[in-house]
């Protein structure tokens, strides 16, 4: 058992993913960024996972209750055509990985690898941030690397936010936050979370606003990186 | 190239029974043995349980036709609800029923339902041609992914709840967490959209859909009892 096994089991997950957002994210209705956040999420949450497949097969009663449309005559013939014509391909298969990663999946997918692969840019502070790419037009994801010990500058949201912890842990008025913990604020939320002092402190992080940072220092350098 | 009726097909039980005549035995349940599971108002879904694994196995066309006749006018409902056009909805039928023909080997009876498994499929399908846009997934083989700690009843006995029970038990739903339910599945809305096209502020479309899961979640355990008494 290595160091990640031992501490992945050793995991408990607390802080959980508003219920509203496992049901928009069952349904297909929220947007990819804050999707990638539930689906990592659900890699780290047996809990949420069950309750996303209680939301899915409500779905899958909707489905069946619906009226059936009229298809084309010929539609299953036309199907078939095309199924002959194409290759009998099962989904492209993964590499397996053997040992747990840091990053679960969908996340280590759309940062390219797990940690040793990150290219991380400076935050100020201290703090590192990589922007992940999604084709969301309303919503952010990056991760973000806080060191051991550090504050976040005090800030406040113009928007809705949620945190989930990758490695190390951070606090704020609301408790303490560890891997697979999610933070859920939004505009009535103002916080300086602090990184615990065990390791660096990695969240994957999505809003769907620029945050409103107290200190001028903070709110100068914010449009340069994004935040 | 035309369907293959005259390949003979693998043995089963619903072989004789179901694919024999599929539209009539499908719409009355099935084989007799599955009578007593099936839905008075409609096809057993463990018809379609067999049928999804003949594909799988055998690349059974009959079986297929029956998923065919059962869910492509079904899904294309639900993407027309979406916003799509008429022809964009066929497409996406087609697509959705070619990913099953192709995907039925992964089709796990134990892990969900196949009106729950054809959804998802037809969901993402969506998102992806319609929003340009993934849905991210877990990886059930991710040597990351958490595991349950115990039996993780939820997940094992979520299929085994019958569609006749759950279908009663919505119907039990307040009209307003309904109407919420409805907007989230099939009116691609966000939480803001939703509280704007009602009126309502977005605290209280978040603590009614709050309640809906809530309420999700007690029908299906109750459901569960129920399919354990029968």
């Amino acid at each position: 058992m290595n160091r990640w096994t031992r501490r992945i089991n050793a995991m408990r997950v607390s802080h959980h993913i508003p219920e509203e957002m496992l049901l928009a994210y069952a349904a297909g209705s929220a947007p990819e960024a804050w999707s990638l956040l539930v689906a990592t999420h659900l890699s780290l949450c047996a809990e949420c996972r069950a309750a996303v497949g209680r939301t899915e097969k409500f779905g899958g009663a909707l489905l069946e209750g619906l009226e059936p449309a009229t298809l084309d005559d010929d539609a299953f013939d036309h199907l078939m055509r095309a199924i002959d014509n194409s290759p009998d391909v099962e989904d492209e298969a993964r590499p397996v990985e053997k040992i747990p990663s840091v990053l679960p999946e969908p996340l280590r997918s759309y940062v390219g690898g797990d940690l040793h692969a990150l290219k991380w840019r400076r935050l100020g502070a201290g703090a590192f941030h990589i922007p992940i790419v999604t084709k969301d037009g309303t919503a952010h994801a990056r991760l973000l690397k806080v060191p051991a010990g550090k504050p976040v500058p005090m800030h406040g949201h113009n928007g809705e936010e949620l945190t989930l912890v990758l490695t190390g842990s951070f606090s704020t008025y609301q408790g303490d936050f560890h891997r697979g913990d999610v933070e859920a604020a939004d505009a009535d939320v103002e916080h300086m979370p602090v990184a615990g002092p065990e390791e660096d402190c990695i969240c994957l992080a999505v809003t769907d606003a620029p945050l409103r940072f107290r200190s001028l220092a903070a709110r100068i350098v914010q449009p340069f990186i994004g935040i | 190239m035309d369907v293959n009726i005259s390949k003979p097909f693998a043995s089963g039980p619903y072989l004789r029974l179901v694919v024999s005549n599929p539209i009539s035995t499908a719409r009355r349940g099935g084989p007799e043995h599955l009578m007593e599971h099936s839905d008075e108002d409609g096809p057993s879904a463990d018809n379609f349980v067999f049928c999804l694994q003949s594909v799988g196995t055998n690349r059974d066309r009959k079986a297929f036709r029956v998923l065919f006749d059962h869910f492509a006018p079904r899904v294309k409902t639900y993407v027309i609800k979406l916003g799509c056009t008429h022809q964009q909805a066929e497409e996406l039928a087609q697509e959705t029923m070619a990913k099953v023909w192709h995907k039925a080997g992964q089709f796990d009876a134990e892990r969900a339902a196949p009106s729950t498994w054809i959804f998802r499929i037809a969901r993402n399908l969506r998102i992806d041609a319609f929003r340009r846009e993934r849905h991210p997934e877990f990886d059930e083989n991710d040597p990351s992914l958490l595991p349950m700690e115990e039996t993780p009843a939820d997940t094992v006995i979520e299929q085994k709840q019958s569609e006749r029970h759950l279908r009663t038990a919505m119907a039990g739903l307040p009209d307003e967490q309904m109407q919420l339910l409805h907007l989230s599945f099939f009116q691609d809305m966000s939480h803001g959209a939703i509280a704007d096209s009602l009126g309502l502020p977005l605290g209280t479309v978040k603590s009614r859909l709050r309640l809906a899961m809530g309420k999700l979640r007690k029908i299906m355990d109750e459901n569960e009892q129920m399919d354990t008494a029968d």
